[in-house]
């Protein structure tokens, strides 16, 4: 469903990814792991075609949309949740989660949105960044499945969050694995990453250095942790 | 207390030219990014729009609170078409620089046509002469003026609190790169929002034309002005830049009233002391002057 081949990216002179080619399917939760500053976020702004300075190609459903402007890759169906989860200040809760526009028939109603987001649902009017760091990662990952988007891109959604929070996460990944949607879960949280994920792609310094299936990775787990130096 | 009553209307009606047009920057300097210092040379075409069509095709006041802010927002559109798109992935510093020029080449053709002596505006009988209110006569017009800018403030916040307009305004002045990625075509917007920012600048232009010299210049003073009201209310803020105007007139009223030769500064001194207690202005987010 999401292809991505060859991918490089620069800032100036300086390389940030290096011939990156990894895919993401329907109904698949792939895990980008890597240590601070070898280029994850890099990519899903490659991807979100917002950082431009890049070579080669990203496929979407069998397209060709490496060119396209950032509103549009939304429109075809990439949901992005970003490292600092994105929240506007000036818009409500409610006009956070309506602002982005529906792009499938699998978008969810606000009162699904509710039903999974309680607090969200009892802060509705409230301003979106006088919600808890928690609240926030909910109200952003839920405004993404609210558009219906087909594959999320989340940009290390459990950073800096109570163990019960980043369960809850994983509940949700799972909820949208089952409905078909692609999941590329950016994540140094080793742990999380192998309760959530079937596959997993090491990244450093901007290259894919490892792709694992999850019983390699779980096995290697303690090898990995080292090599992220956490 | 009656001279007070009287100043104080008489400063909430010249506080409703800047808020007016202190919203149109507002909202363009939100959504572009543009600080468009051809503000005020728009607010002087729109007075200028109001005594040439008055004198040429006897369209009234009324006729003009309409008209002329209709045309403004075409006018507004194309020069965000023609010129200012064309700067807009560069420095803001160009755009400063171009509306500034913008403003010169205005004002130059407009005293080329009509003169630098004002052009004469005859406002309606019905609001002429003065009312009795508490037992001080205050000037009609002065009371509609305040009436139409409040009316067309509450439409304007309207307009951004309650509607999906609004609501993608808000979110692309806070951060339009977001709102591009969540599929939000913000680009759409830029073209729109930069005619409406400038028929408000028309609208007060037209508000003006009864009650000030209609001449080439009489954007220049009022330019400067309007930077210190969106300093004072917090550049970009929409809530800011109508108290920031009313707040100003009322000063310059007051100012001129008790302490004429410091009027104007009086209006510094203000904004030197916002700025000094809150950086961001009254109404200004800290983060969203970075
Ligand atoms: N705007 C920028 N200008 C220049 N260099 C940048 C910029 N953003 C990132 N970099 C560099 O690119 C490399 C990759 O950064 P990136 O943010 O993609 O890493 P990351 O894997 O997301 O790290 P983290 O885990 O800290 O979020 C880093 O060396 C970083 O210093
Ligand atoms: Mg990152």
């Amino acid at each position: 469903m999401l292809e991505i081949e060859n991918l490089s990216a620069w800032y100036g002179e300086a390389q940030a990814l290096r011939e990156a080619t990894l895919s993401v399917g329907a109904g698949e939760v792939v895990t980008l792991v890597g240590r601070n500053g070898a280029g994850k976020t890099t990519l899903v702004r490659c991807l979100m075609g917002l950082h431009r300075h890049l070579t080669g190609s990203v496929w979407l459903d069998g397209r060709d949309i490496t060119s396209l402007p950032a509103h549009r890759r939304a429109r075809a169906g990439l949901g992005w949740v970003q490292d600092d989860r994105g929240i506007f200040a000036n818009l409500s809760v409610e006009e956070n989660l309506l602002l982005p526009p529906r792009v499938s028939e699998s978008a969810w109603t606000l009162e699904q949105v509710y039903d999974a987001f309680p607090a969200l649902g009892i802060r509705r009017r409230a301003g979106g960044t006088t919600l808890s760091g928690g609240e926030q990662q909910m109200l952003a990952v839920a405004r993404v499945l609210r558009t219906g988007a087909r594959v999320l891109l989340l940009d290390e959604p459990s950073e800096g969050l109570a163990p019960v929070i980043v369960a809850q996460i994983g509940e949700i990944v799972r909820t949208a694995k089952q409905s078909g949607i692609g999941v590329l879960l950016i994540e140094q949280n080793v742990r999380f990453a192998a309760t959530v994920a079937d596959r997993h792609y090491l990244l450093a310094q901007g290259r894919l250095v490892e792709s694992l299936d999850n019983d390699e990775f779980v096995e290697r787990q303690d090898e990995l942790l080292e090599h992220l130096g956490i | 207390m009656s001279a007070v009553l009287q100043y104080t209307v008489q400063g909430l009606a010249a506080g409703s030219f800047y808020a007016l047009a202190a919203l149109g920057l507002a909202v363009i300097f939100g959504v572009l990014g543009v600080v468009n210092f051809a503000h005020g040379a728009f607010y002087m075409l729109g007075a200028v729009a109001a005594a040439v069509l008055l004198d040429t095709l006897g369209l009234s006041l009324w006729g003009a609170l309409i008209v002329v802010p209709l045309l403004m927002l075409v006018f507004g559109m194309l020069v965000e078409r023609l010129l200012v798109q064309w700067l807009l992935p560069l420095d803001p510093l160009y755009n400063l620089l171009l509306t500034f020029g913008l403003t010169l080449l205005l004002v130059d053709l407009v005293k080329r046509r009509y003169g630098v002596s004002g052009l004469p505006y005859e406002r309606p009988s019905a609001l002429s002469g003065r009312v009795e209110v508490g037992g001080v006569g205050l000037p009609v017009y002065q009371l509609f003026v305040i009436g139409v800018a409040l009316l067309v403030c509450l439409g304007v916040w309207l307009l951004m609190t309650r509607t999906r307009v609004g609501m993608i305004v808000r979110a692309a002045t806070e951060r339009p790169e977001l709102a591009g990625a969540l599929g939000i075509n913000v680009g759409r917007w830029v073209t729109p929002v930069f005619g409406f920012g400038v028929a408000l600048a028309g609208l007060a232009g037209v508000l003006a034309a009864p009650f000030r010299a209609i001449t080439a210049e009489m954007g220049s003073d009022f330019i400067i002005i309007l930077f210190a009201v969106v300093v004072i209310g917090g550049l970009g803020s929409i809530v800011g830049a109508v108290v920031g105007g009313f707040l100003v007139g009322l000063v310059e009223a007051f100012g001129q009233a008790y302490a004429p030769t410091f009027a104007q500064v009086l209006i510094f001194v203000l904004m030197a002391v916002v700025v000094l207690a809150r950086p961001a202005g009254l109404f200004g987010r800290e983060e969203a002057t970075a």
